[in-house]
């Protein structure tokens, strides 16, 4: 067991884990974050991203003890109270989820893309969307609602 | 009491773009999958699986992993006997269907890579899967049963008790049902002075690939034993848990919360269910069990494994004059819920919207050491329109046709309906004509044509091809007496309850199961306009057999045209077990109240009352007429008169880059017909995911087992979901021919994206490269795929992939094989 500290969701926490627990089994199984989903086991479908120290990471791909002393957000996290982040509000307002199941992930992916880029075109979106799956939608919402939250035009 | 409080007049609900109710959640991450549910004392299963798709178990050593740290248990078929139940078919398509025995967990023998053999008990998940490496199975490997149509020839047997793979034959022959002519003799004639074609084509194997994987958790320690389970089906499970296990259906409570997709996927009652059930029950502890995505590709079931073989004839004019349908459909190990019931789910589409005067559909089911398959969006309705639509454009190209000029001189005119078809169904309402009209127009269909044909006059090495795909559908599944006929073990209807609740609040029960269809708003926006109340007063509960008691779950577009017609009929009883008592605290004669806005009023006078001022006073129940209950509260079980028929014209651009082979959707355009639309925005999101999951199986899904049985696609790095950046975004419209066998007029939609995509892209990808000498590429078509079939003639033969690729490449640029020439010349 390895003691580790973070800060999650502004919250901070300590625990003992095994080395080989994975941030998202430590996020759902240890602290109850259970709005941070597994989809996959080869780090393809991205519904686990969470942002570690302002970047986006799948938190499969993560071990626990590497989040040591880090902060990590997580889609419980994004909203300020009862205020939505605007690419919450966006998914929403462009119906950008069905099932919801990666959801998270493609929010918090979608957050991260217009921190780096607030600009994107339709192309930037979609790629750097790639790593995120989605079995709902055919994505077309989703890339309206990254869209939307960018500032570029209303929903339809 | 009488009326005081005046309440705006509520705008209507049906046809509004309201905002998900169910968004809240689920963009906050506040969600309820079933694997985020943890118990006092909860156990973990992990399942020890087959390597091999067929052999027969001679030894489990539990030893070591019953020794390893906080393992409670590790059990066997052996271990479980009977207690485990056994699985069930739902449908057998004929009396004399051949079907093995269905364990979860066979004792002795196992006829897929994939089957559990032994499942582990631990304190923890993690645990659980440490042990599970540590059961020692020996196995007697026996030949196994891959290929489909080797196996149709019963050259190795996937079951050898069963002395056969060939599972039902089923058969429908339109002079035989009286409801056409004689195939045989329209293709005898077309041989002689008309067009026969005849293809044969390949519904690969694919994956529902739902992204929550599924999860099941069962508590015994109550007085009636809860299942948590992410599948589409609870009330189905429920049943069939109680009929297979001896628990008192009663005993029995099942939840379907949140659940993360199904697309057929989880229209299924499965191994895990049954094992969890009864190793909770045997331990009398909460278990739990969830898949890792690798089990789910593996094992959950997969869909469509056909192959069609197909005769179209047709007089030198085009006009059709029969259609004979020859399905070879692979069943996978078992015969699974609904299992051969797919592929007849098609048999009475396939002459989809064209007036063919003959027909005959013949069906043979196979049993293979592969996955069991079942549904999968559309189930059986993709395939028949995709062998429809492709063969209509080839008969197009074979008469030097406009593929939408032959279409048109073949279907049903929208002064037609109700038609009946050769199939012997009737189609209520439909107008083919103006959904073309519209899709071409916002297609620019000539503007594309001309710049095809310049690009292959320029010889481009970029080619442009536009597929067709006018499809239809039978959806709404289904009336209950047909289900019968087809020896469908259970009925087609819904149920529906309305609670009206002492503060004017609406509680709806629907059996109709949501997993991300958005019932919620829909269902809400319903209510709101029938009961007259506001749309956020309205609560709709649904996949807690507790809850909603009665129902039949979602599938085959059922839920609005089948649940939404129940939710409809019991909020009119509502209204009429609420008119006597508010006639009566009125002081009005019951023939003297109209109810309009949500309000009865008495004619002719400014008197009213609103439905939630009754709801009140029957709470209170001061005031009230004799020999009336004191309560609103009104149950509907609908069963539909007749399936249901949306259709849509969607047309394609595919750019083929005929030096690589590599394929890029240019536009993409699909105009549905669904009749009314209660919610457009939700219906968009329907119509979007609807097409990319079509458009995958033309493209680039495929399960791909090799010799031995292995599945070698069983993860997402190897089986191909489409990205954000393989996809574009679509244009999407309506006509509207609003169906007249429900009340609302709606049509089902959730599978119309998928029925006709596939087709429409093929098409496209050939019509670009026809010229060719190319007639078909088989699904999905990679560009090896496109390459070869490009390619073939110039290559000589052989393999064309070797020697043949370089030249098309400028060594001299230093760019050898690394130019992206997908995106096209301009011309």
């Amino acid at each position: 067991m390895t003691r580790i500290s973070l800060t999650v969701d502004g919250s901070k926490v300590a625990d003992d884990v095994e080395p080989r627990m994975l941030l998202v089994q430590y996020l759902r199984e240890r602290l109850g974050k259970t709005g941070t989903v597994v989809g996959c086991d080869t780090s393809n479908c991205g519904a686990c991203t969470v942002h570690l120290d302002g970047t986006s990471v799948k938190s499969c791909n993560v071990l626990a003890v590497q989040a040591d002393g880090a902060e990590v957000t997580t889609i419980e996290g994004l909203a300020t109270g009862e205020d939505l982040h605007p690419v919450q509000e966006a998914f929403r307002e462009c119906h950008g989820l069905q099932c919801g199941f990666c959801t998270p992930g493609m929010i918090m992916q979608s957050v991260a893309l217009l921190e780096e880029n607030p600009q994107p075109s339709e192309e930037e979106i979609r790629l750097g969307l790639e790593g995120n799956l989605c079995r709902c939608t055919g994505y077309h919402n989703i890339v309206k609602a990254v869209q939307q939250a960018a500032g570029q035009g209303a929903a339809s | 009491m009488t009326a005081t409080q005046e309440r705006a007049e509520v705008a209507q609900e049906i046809g509004r773009d309201r905002r998900r109710k169910e968004d809240q959640r689920l963009i906050t991450g506040r969600t309820r999958w079933t694997d985020n549910i943890t118990m006092p004392g909860m156990l973990h299963l992990a399942m020890v699986r087959s390597p091999f798709a067929h052999a027969t178990i001679t030894s489990i050593d539990k030893s070591e992993a019953e020794a390893a740290p906080n393992v409670v248990a590790v059990l066997t078929g052996a271990d479980l006997g009977e207690s485990q139940g056994t699985l069930i078919n739902a449908w057998a398509i004929t009396t004399d269907q051949v079907a093995p025995a269905h364990p979860p967990m066979p004792p002795d023998r196992v006829s897929f890579a994939g089957e559990v053999v032994a499942v582990v008990v631990a304190r923890s998940a993690a645990e659980a899967r440490d042990a599970a490496e540590l059961v020692d199975v020996e196995y007697d490997e026996l030949p196994a049963a891959v290929d489909l149509k080797a196996a149709a020839r019963d050259e190795v047997l996937a079951h050898p008790d069963l002395g056969t793979n060939k599972s039902a034959f089923w058969k429908f022959d339109s002079a035989e049902a009286g409801t056409g002519g004689d195939v045989d003799e329209a293709i005898a004639k077309a041989r002689d002075g008309g067009v026969v074609i005849e293809r044969e084509y390949r519904q690969q194997r694919l994956i529902p690939a739902f992204m929550e994987p599924r999860s099941v958790v069962v508590d015994p320690t109550g007085e009636q034993i809860t299942m948590w389970s992410a599948t589409q089906i609870p009330h189905i499970l429920r049943f069939a848990l109680a009929a297979t296990t001896g628990v008192p259906e009663s005993k029995i409570r099942v939840i379907a919360p949140d659940v993360g997709g199904g697309f057929g996927g989880k229209l299924q009652t499965t191994p895990e269910e049954w094992l969890v059930f009864a190793i909770a029950r045997r331990l009398g502890k909460p278990v739990k069990y969830t898949e890792t995505r690798s089990e789910s590709l593996m094992v959950g079931h997969h869909g469509r494994d056909q192959w069609q073989k197909l005769t179209l004839s047709a007089e030198k004019d085009g006009t059709v004059t029969g259609l004979k349908v020859e399905l070879l459909a692979d069943l996978g190990s078992y015969v699974s819920l609904i299992g051969g019931g797919v592929p007849v789910l098609g048999a009475f589409m396939f002459n989809a919207i064209y007036k063919f005067p003959a027909y005959q559909f013949n069906c043979q089911t196979v049993l293979t050491n592969k996955t069991w398959t079942d549904a999968y969006r559309g189930a059986g309705r993709p395939e028949a329109t995709f062998a429809i639509e492709r063969l209509m454009t080839e008969l197009a190209a074979e008469l030097d046709m406009d593929p939408l000029e032959l279409r048109e001189k073949n279907w049903i005119r929208h002064e037609e309906f109700p038609f009946t078809t050769v199939a012997g169904l009737e189609y209520d309402t439909g107008n083919y004509e103006a959904a073309t009209a519209k899709a071409k127009e916002m297609f620019g269909y000539d503007e594309l044509r001309e710049e095809q044909r310049r690009r292959r006059e320029a010889g481009d090495t970029v080619q442009l091809g536009i597929g067709v795909s006018t499809f239809t559908e039978m959806c709404g599944l289904a009336p209950s007496r047909v289900l019968g006929q087809l020896n469908y073990g259970a009925g087609g209807w819904e149920h529906a309850s309305v609670r009206m609740l002492a503060t004017g609040k609406v509680e709806v029960t629907t059996g109709a199961s949501a997993h991300g269809q958005g019932h919620e708003t829909a269902f809400s926006q319903i209510i709101a306009d029938r009961l007259g109340v506001p749309f956020e007063d309205v609560e709709v509960l649904h996949g807690d057999t507790q809850v909603a008691q009665r129902g039949l779950d979602t599938y085959g577009s059922r839920s609005l045209v089948v649940g939404g017609e129940a939710l409809v009929r019991a909020a009119d009883k509502v209204i009429e077990k609420a008119r006597p008592i508010a006639a009566h605290l009125l002081e009005a004669s019951v023939d003297d109240l109209e109810f309009s806005g949500g309000r009865f009023s008495v004619k002719g006078t400014d008197q009213g009352m609103s439905i939630a001022e009754v709801s009140t006073a029957v709470f209170t129940a001061h005031d009230y007429p004799e020999g009336i209950e004191p309560q609103l509260d009104s149950d509907a079980t609908y069963d539909p008169v007749n399936f249901n028929y949306p259709h849509g014209t969607h047309l394609c651009a595919m750019e083929v880059d005929t030096e690589t082979g590599q394929v890029k959707m240019r536009k993409y355009v699909c105009v549905d017909d669904i009749g009314t639309i209660i919610n457009p925005l939700i219906v968009s999101g329907q119509v979007h995911g609807g097409l990319v999951q079509g458009i995958a199986q033309a493209l680039w899904e495929e399960a791909v087992y090799d010799d031995a049985g292995t599945l070698v696609s069983g993860s997402f790095t190897d089986y191909l979901l489409p990205t954000a950046a393989d996809t574009i975004s679509f244009d999407i419209d309506h006509t509207s021919s609003p169906s007249i066998t429900n009340t609302l007029g709606t049509k089902g939609v959730g599978e119309a994206g998928t029925i006709a995509s596939t087709p429409a892209v093929v098409n496209a990808v050939v019509d670009a490269v026809r010229h060719f000498g190319v007639n078909d590429i088989q699904m999905p078509c990679t560009p090896e795929r496109v390459w070869k079939a490009v390619h073939d003639r110039d290559a000589g033969g052989g393999d064309p992939t070797t020697g043949a690729a370089a030249p098309h490449f400028d060594s001299s640029t230093g760019m050898d094989g690394t130019v992206d020439r997908t995106t096209g010349g301009t011309l």
